[in-house]
C-alpha cells in the first residue's frame, strides 16, 4: 500500500474518533465519559511504558514516579494563586509555586518536560544497570519521588495533596494527547532510530558492534517515555481533580504494566487494544465486589476483589500466552483489509 | 596507498585475572589483503577480535588503525572509525526484518534524527528513501534481495551468515573482521563463500581479517596468516610457508602430521 493511502486512512480514523467523541459527549452519561477519559490516559501511559520496556528492553518500574512529577507540576501551574493560598494549610507554598500560573496546554507540556528532564537525570546513572537491577532501581526512584512529595509541604502540600484542581482534561484534551502520543511513538519507531532501539533489545552486543552508542539510545527511549508518562500524569491530575502522594504507589505502575504485557511487549496496536479492554474491565469487574445473593445465602462484597481477579488474569497471560494479545505484531491497514477481503470471499 | 599497513597491533596482551588469553600479539595487516588468524580452539583468536573492535580493552599494548590509535575505544567508536565485524555464533536482530537489520548497520552514517521523522521534514524523507535503496543494494550484493521483508531469524543458516556480512558492510567499513565465516558450511558452500569474500573485498574496497578452522578456506583465500597457540603467535607468513612450518604442524595438527589442504 502506498504511503499516501495510509496517510488518508489514518486521517479518516482520527476523524472517525473525533465524530465518536462528539457523539459521546452529547449522549453518554458522566460515568461512561469518565471511563473514556481513563482509556485515553491509560493508553498514553501504556504506550510510553511499551516504548521503554517492550521496544528498548529496559525493564523500568518507575512510571508512577514520572506520573507524579507530571501531575504535581501541571496542578501547580493550572491552579490559581488564590486557590493555592487556601490549599497550602500546613505550610505556605514557595513564592514561585504560589505565583506560577499557566494555561492547560503549557502546564501539561511543562509536566511532561520536567518528567523527561528528571528521567534523563536519573537515567544517566541507572541505565548503566542491567535488566533486573534496572527494575529495582527505577522502582526505588518512584518511591523516592513519592516520599519527597510527602515531605516537601511547601511544594506539594505534603500528605494532604491538592484538591479542586481545575478539570480541564475533557475528552478532547485526553484523546488529543493520546493521538499525539501514538503519532510520535509510531514515527519514532518507524524511523531508523526505532530499528536501533529494537536492535538494542534483541542483542545489545551486536548493536554495539554495529556502531550503536547503546547508552545514548537507551537514554533517548527512557527520556521520551518519561515525557509521555509525565503528560499522562498531568492529564490524570486534571481529570480526577485531586492528587496526593498515596495515589502514586506501585499499584499505579502495575496497572500500566498489566496493559503493556496483556497487549504484547513490542506491539503498539496491542497496547491500544489492551488499554481499552483493561480499562473497561476494571470498571465492569466492580460487579465482583458487590454483595451476591446465592440461592438465599447473602455473600458480602469484598472490596479490592477485582484486583485479585486481575492479578490472576495477569498470571494466566504469563503462563499461557506470554507474548500477550499481539506479541510483537502490529495491526496495519493492510492486515485489516486482508481480514475483510477474506471474510467476503 | 595500497600495500601499506592498515591495522597494526603492537605487543598487545590480554589477561583475564591470572590467565593470559593473548600475549604480545603483533599483527600488521596490509591494506587490501585478506589475512587469516588461525589456531586451535582456545588459542585466543576471538579475544583478538574483541580487542580490535573495542569489546575488550587490552591489558597492555596499542592498536593502531589507519593512522589512528583505537586502543580501548568503545565498540561504537571503533565501528565509526571503519572496522566492522561478524560474530562466531551469528548474532542477528532476530525479531527485525532482513532489511531492518541492514538499516541498523546504516544508522551510523545517517544525518537526520527521529525528530525529523516525526516532523516529516523533506531531508528525512529523502535520506530515508536513499537509505532503503542503498540497503536493498547491499542485500542484492549478498544475494538476499528477495528476502528483504522476511524476519531475520527465519532465514536459512547460510543466508544468516551473508546477512550478517551485509549488515557489517552497511556501516561502510574499510576493514572487515569475519569470525569463522565458513563454520557449519558444506564444501560447496565454503567454496562459494571464498568467491564471495573475494568479491566483496573487490567491490567494497576492503581489507579482511578472518578467523577460520576450515583449512581449505584459509589456505585458499588468505594472503597472509598468523598462527596463535595458547595466546602466543607461533608463526606468521604466506599460506605455503605456514603449511610447512613444523611449529604449526606440531601445535595445530600435531598427531596427524600435516595440514589437509
Amino acid at each position: 500500500m502506498r504511503r499516501g493511502q495510509t496517510v488518508i486512512l489514518n486521517l479518516v480514523a482520527v476523524a472517525a474518533l473525533g465524530g465518536f467523541l462528539w457523539l459521546a459527549e452529547g449522549n453518554f452519561d458522566g460515568y461512561k465519559i469518565q471511563i473514556l477519559n481513563l482509556i485515553a490516559i491509560n493508553i498514553i501511559l501504556a504506550l510510553s511504558l511499551n516504548l521503554i520496556y517492550g521496544f528498548t528492553g529496559l525493564f523500568s518500574l518507575g512510571h508512577a514516579g514520572f506520573m507524579a512529577i507530571g501531575a504535581y507540576i501541571c496542578s501547580i501551574l493550572i491552579m490559581s494563586p488564590d486557590q493555592k493560598d487556601m490549599l497550602f494549610l500546613l505550610e505556605p507554598a514557595y513564592d514561585w509555586v504560589q505565583n506560577a500560573h499557566a494555561p492547560f496546554l503549557v502546564a501539561v507540556l511543562a509536566g511532561g518536560l520536567v518528567a523527561a528532564a528528571i528521567g534523563a537525570l536519573v537515567g544517566f546513572p541507572l541505565l548503566r544497570l542491567g535488566d533486573d537491577y534496572l527494575g529495582i532501581a527505577t522502582l526505588g526512584f518512584a518511591e523516592i519521588i513519592r516520599v519527597l512529595a510527602n515531605n516537601f509541604p511547601r511544594l506539594t502540600n505534603g500528605a494532604l495533596g491538592f484538591k479542586g484542581i481545575p478539570d480541564y482534561a475533557n475528552l478532547w484534551w485526553n484523546f488529543g494527547w493520546c493521538v499525539v502520543t501514538l503519532y510520535v511513538i509510531v514515527r519514532l519507531l518507524k524511523s531508523n532510530t526505532g530499528n536501533v532501539l529494537k536492535a538494542i533489545r534483541d542483542d545489545e552486543a551486536a548493536a554495539r558492534a554495529m556502531g550503536v552508542n547503546v547508552f545514548r539510545y537507551k537514554l533517548l527511549s527512557f527520556t521520551v517515555g518519561a515525557f509521555f508518562a509525565g503528560v499522562g500524569g498531568a492529564l490524570l491530575a486534571s481529570l480526577l481533580t485531586t492528587i496526593d502522594p498515596k495515589m502514586f504507589l506501585f499499584t499505579l505502575t502495575f496497572n500500566i504494566l498489566m496493559i503493556v504485557v496483556a497487549g504484547g511487549l513490542g506491539s503498539l496496536s496491542g497496547t491500544v487494544m489492551a488499554g481499552i479492554g483493561i480499562t473497561v474491565l476494571l470498571e465492569w469487574l466492580r460487579v465482583v465486589e458487590n454483595p451476591v445473593d446465592l440461592f438465599g445465602y447473602e455473600l458480602p462484597g469484598v472490596p479490592g476483589m477485582r484486583m485479585v481477579v486481575f492479578s490472576l488474569a495477569l498470571i494466566m497471560i504469563i503462563l499461557f500466552r506470554r507474548e500477550g494479545l499481539m506479541g510483537m505484531r502490529e495491526l496495519h491497514w493492510q492486515s485489516l483489509f486482508k481480514v475483510f477481503s477474506r471474510g467476503r470471499a | 596507498m595500497a600495500g601499506d599497513v592498515i591495522l597494526a597491533t603492537s605487543d598487545v596482551t590480554m589477561r583475564f585475572g591470572g590467565l593470559a588469553a593473548v600475549t604480545d600479539l603483533s599483527l600488521a595487516v596490509r591494506r587490501g589483503t585478506i589475512a587469516g588468524l588461525i589456531g586451535p580452539n582456545g588459542a585466543g583468536k576471538t579475544t583478538c577480535f574483541n580487542m580490535i573492535t573495542g569489546f575488550y580493552k587490552p591489558t597492555t599494548g596499542t592498536i593502531v588503525f589507519d593512522g589512528q590509535e583505537v586502543t580501548g575505544l568503545p565498540p561504537h567508536k571503533v565501528c565509526k572509525a571503519g572496522i566492522a565485524r561478524t560474530f562466531q555464533n551469528i548474532r542477528l536482530f532476530g525479531n527485525e526484518t532482513v532489511l531492518e537489520n541492514v538499516m541498523i548497520g546504516r544508522h551510523l552514517r545517517q544525518k537526520t534524527s527521529w525528530i525529523d521523522a516525526v516532523l516529516f521534514t523533506p531531508g528525512y524523507l529523502r535520506e530515508d528513501k536513499a537509505m532503503r535503496a542503498h540497503c536493498l543494494e547491499l542485500l542484492a550484493a549478498v544475494g538476499l534481495a528477495d528476502a528483504a521483508d522476511e524476519k531475520a531469524s527465519s532465514l536459512a543458516y547460510g543466508a544468516q551468515r551473508r546477512l550478517e556480512i551485509a549488515r557489517a558492510l552497511a556501516t561502510e567499513p574499510s576493514f572487515l573482521l569475519l569470525d569463522e565465516p565458513a563454520a557449519g558450511m558444506n564444501p560447496q558452500e565454503s567454496e562459494d563463500l571464498m568467491g564471495f569474500v573475494r568479491t566483496i573485498r573487490q567491490d567494497f574496497d576492503l581489507t579482511i581479517l578472518l578467523i577460520e578452522h576450515d583449512m581449505k578456506v584459509v589456505m585458499g583465500i588468505c594472503e597472509h596468516i598468523w598462527v596463535l597457540d595458547y595466546g602466543v603467535t607461533i608463526a606468521e607468513g604466506a599460506p605455503e610457508a605456514i603449511r610447512r612450518d613444523p611449529k604449526v604442524i606440531l601445535a595445530y595438527l600435531g598427531e596427524e602430521g600435516g595440514l589437509h589442504a
